[in-house]
């Protein structure tokens, strides 16, 4: 797939600026990215959350596109329900035809509280994508941990304490739960390279049934990042492989992109303050590291096989 | 837009209508400015691509050509992606007078929607 | 126009009957017993090309009104049904339905809510939902839920009013029962209901709204009194819109059924199906020379105020037999008609009553005992239970 730059520099953005996300936030970023090869018009759905709150600040609204926002759990159901309305009246002549649907949400919303509903819509098969955009943990109401939260983060309702060191568990595998539904096309990117994630979201629109792309963003807040650093903290993401940049295209893996250099684990968490009880000086924990290590290694041998590689 | 007065001017339904954020002047929260060195630049576009708020602004041929202060939170994403380090960022107080002539007027209107 | 035809039908296939007739754009909807025909019905429908609505199958009620309100806002005329815990479950949409002037018409068969489960009637799922900003209409029959669908379709749309509508029908009574029916002709009801005309659809891409906006206390409290209004123009609107389909079928119901009310000097007030065992027991008395009267409520939001006033002024004693409970308070419509009644220049002396609880009968005893005991000047300041099996003495704590 090509993309034009000079016409993409052209054409609005759905997403307006004047949006009240934090300065340095990986999610506008995210939505902007994924929105700006889309051609046809679109109609989007958000799931209560930053983005959602921020873009909507009654009585403006951060939308150049159709926007509704009804719940936090039922991103998946509301978009169901728009695209089914279209098929009826765009067929009656009472609404135009090729309108595409995009649903967000972020991880609470996607991986948690509207887990049921997003697998509904995608069983069902309406013609719609849905992009995650996941900071890990519930950023809305400040940082609490979600099923997206990775072993050992820091969160608010999961704190790295004198006897608890942060989160106990490892997150969910929502881009593999989702892949298991056998929808035409699911992926996985963040934001190393805003074409990558351009042309998944783009083939994702275009592509007839259900999609979903889950995009690992930071929160500056959580993560305890520079406001500056989204770009270089989501390339450690993909280069020590803590977040494989993948597609499942027809039910055919495929890796979409290889880390040039060896980078460990270490290299990601240490560039982060939520993992900074982990290197305390005395108190350092490199036997959670050296855990996380294995589990990343583990997950991408697996993915490996999938991919054939 | 007009901000709705009273209850009998709100629109029914919860509506708010489209792109009527761009009024809004996130350009207050700022307190550290990017200042763009044209000569440097080779507009390689990774600011606009990655910046958050769209304050990228691109001139005649889609050139990159500086901020949008209107709205630039002051973030600093252009100065980190910056591969030849074109974009500087400078504290706000080094901009007061000019400051104090635009006036911090939240929800004020930007002279691209005037 | 052309050919009625009268069927023996259920309340449940009834409303179907009617959706199908009505041919709604997008219905989404979710099993639950009792109203679990009324989506397998239509689905039927659908599958043998009768309608040319879309039907999502969704995986829960919470979904089903989710999808309903995208549907809906995006510009369709939309239809579901369902009771009890699926009730409960879609609570936390239903005001949202409501400030998005989403107009639903949701077929509501009451049933009551666990625990202990139970699948039959009481109002305890739609009465959970009277502050939801929701229209709820309750039914006596299944003719009445027949007539009131094609109502609420218009009402609900009307742009005066633009507010979502619980259709509400008494679980296994009414919406299992056979009974004779007179259905409209299909050109009929397509000529009654129209074509819905959606203010701000989402689907108008040439024309972006944003609903649902993060709205603080700037905005809340204007946003909300503009909701009020909708629901403020119902009598009037109803009012034409009753008129105009009882030219259609000879039936007109007005906010409030009076049943030889005028002359009475005690009322029994009720709602839903229980209202005719009411009705049969005043003839009764009126024989025995008792001047009895019913008045069954129709309309519960808006609450007919006004109407209530106006007839049980001057009445010697009034009894409110609520089919639902409010733990700790007044049952919701006897709470309802004491506020209303506080307005008449002269009290009118209320009993409350509870009865019918999980399915539990109502019988004509009941109803001449209620009557007998107010023609005593038999009052209690306590509640009291129609049909409770209960020791004599009240245990006292």
């Amino acid at each position: 797939m090509s993309i034009d730059l000079k016409e993409l520099i052209k054409k609005p953005n759905p997403l307006t600026q004047g949006h009240r996300m934090c300065p340095g936030c990986g999610a506008p970023t995210a939505i902007r990215q994924a929105l700006m090869a889309v051609d046809d018009p679109v109609v989007i759905v958000g799931a209560t959350g930053c983005m959602e709150v921020s873009t909507t600040v009654y009585p403006y609204s951060a939308w150049r596109v159709p926007f509704m926002h009804v719940a936090f759990e039922n991103a998946g159901a509301g978009i169901s329900g728009v695209q089914a309305a279209h098929k009826v009246l765009s067929r009656q002549g009472r609404a135009k035809e090729g309108i595409k649907f995009v649903a967000f949400g972020g991880d609470g919303g996607t991986y948690d509280i509207g887990l049921q509903s997003l697998s509904g819509a995608l069983e069902r098969g309406h013609d719609f994508t849905y992009i995650c955009y996941n900071n890990q943990g519930y950023m809305n109401t400040g940082a609490q941990r979600s099923s997206a939260t990775p072993l050992n983060a820091s969160a608010t309702t999961s704190p790295a304490g004198s006897v608890i060191p942060g989160k106990l568990q490892r997150a969910k595998d929502l881009t593999e739960i989702v892949a298991a539904h056998n929808i035409p096309y699911v992926a996985q990117t963040t934001l190393h390279d805003p074409m990558d994630l351009i042309k998944k979201v783009k083939r994702a629109v275009e592509t007839p049934g259900p999609a979903f792309v889950n995009v690992l963003v930071p929160c500056v807040l959580f993560w305890k990042i520079d406001q500056g650093d989204q770009m270089k903290i989501c390339q450690l993401a993909a280069d020590s492989r803590f977040w494989p940049v993948y597609e499942v295209a027809g039910g055919k893996y495929s890796l979409s992109y290889k880390p040039k250099k060896d980078v460990p684990l270490e290299d990601f968490l240490r560039a982060q303050g939520r993992y900074s009880h982990l290197f305390k000086k005395g108190r350092e924990r490199m036997d959670l590291v050296a855990a996380a290590q294995a589990d990343v290694d583990e997950s991408w041998k697996k993915l490996l096989v999938k991919c054939a590689l | 837009m007009s901000e709705p007065q009273c209850w009998q001017d709100v629109a029914p339904g919860t509506v708010a209508f489209g792109a009527t954020a761009l009024e809004v002047e996130t350009g207050l929260w700022r307190s550290v400015r990017p200042v763009f060195d044209l000569n440097k630049c080779v507009s390689c576009m990774k600011c606009w691509f990655q910046c958050p708020d769209m304050s990228v602004k691109l001139g005649e041929g889609g050139k990159v050509c500086g901020a949008d202060l209107f709205f630039c939170k002051g973030c600093g994403i252009c100065a980190s992606v910056c591969p030849v380090k074109a974009v500087t960022m400078r504290p706000e107080s080094d901009f007061s007078d000019e400051r104090d002539k635009h006036g911090a007027n939240p929800g004020g209107v930007a002279d691209h929607v005037k | 126009m052309s050919n009625k035809r009268r069927e023996m039908t259920s309340g449940n296939l009834a409303f179907a009957e009617a959706m199908r007739q009505i041919n709604p754009d997008v219905v989404a909807a979710y099993p639950i017993t009792p109203s679990t025909d009324i989506p397998v019905r239509f689905a039927e429908f659908v599958a043998n090309g009768q309608v040319d609505s879309e039907y999502v199958a969704v995986e829960s009620e919470h979904s089903a009104i989710t999808a309903c309100v995208g549907a809906s806002v995006a510009g369709a005329r939309v239809m579901t049904a369902s009771s009890a815990n699926g009730v409960a479950l879609m609570h936390e949409i239903f005001p949202i339905a409501s400030a998005f002037r989403a107009p639903i018409v949701f077929g509501l068969v009451n049933r009551c809510l666990g625990a202990p489960v139970n699948i039959h009637c009481d109002h305890s799922d739609s009465m959970a939902e009277r502050d939801s900003g929701w229209i709820q209409i309750y039914c006596e029959d299944a003719q009445e839920v027949y007539d009131s669908v094609l109502l609420a379709v218009r009402l609900a749309e009307h742009k005066k009013v633009l507010t979502p509508v619980f259709v509400c029908q008494d679980g296994f009574i009414t919406s299992h029962c056979f009974e004779p029916v007179e259905f409209l002709a299909d050109d009929a009801v397509k000529k009654f209901v129209g074509v819905r005309d959606p203010q701000y659809p989402l689907l108008d891409v040439d024309n972006p709204v944003s609903y649902g906006s993060f709205t603080m206390s700037e905005y809340y409290f204007e946003i909300k009194r503009n909701q009020i209004e909708g629901i403020n123009n119902v009598p009037k609107v109803y009012r034409e819109l009753s008129a105009e389909l009882a030219k259609e079928t000879g039936r007109e119901y007005p906010m409030v059924d009076a049943y030889r009310a005028d002359d009475a000097d005690y009322l029994i007030i009720i709602m839903s199906s229980a209202s005719g065992v009411v009705k049969d027991v005043v003839d009764e008395m009126r024989e025995d020379g008792v001047k009895a009267g019913c008045l069954r409520v129709r309309f519960f939001r808006p609450f007919p105020k006004d109407d209530l006033m106006r007839l049980v002024n001057g009445k010697k004693g009034v009894a409110v037999l609520d089919r639902c409970l409010s733990i700790g308070g007044s049952a919701p419509l006897a709470a309802e008609v004491k506020a209303a009644l506080y307005g008449l220049e002269r009290r009118v002396p209320v009993q409350e009553y509870v009865f019918g609880l999980g399915g539990r009968d109502f019988y004509p005893k009941d109803a001449i005992d209620v009557f007998c005991k107010l023609a005593d000047d038999n009052y209690s300041p306590s509640v009291r239970y129609i049909g409770l099996r209960e020791k004599e003495e009240e245990n006292v704590y």
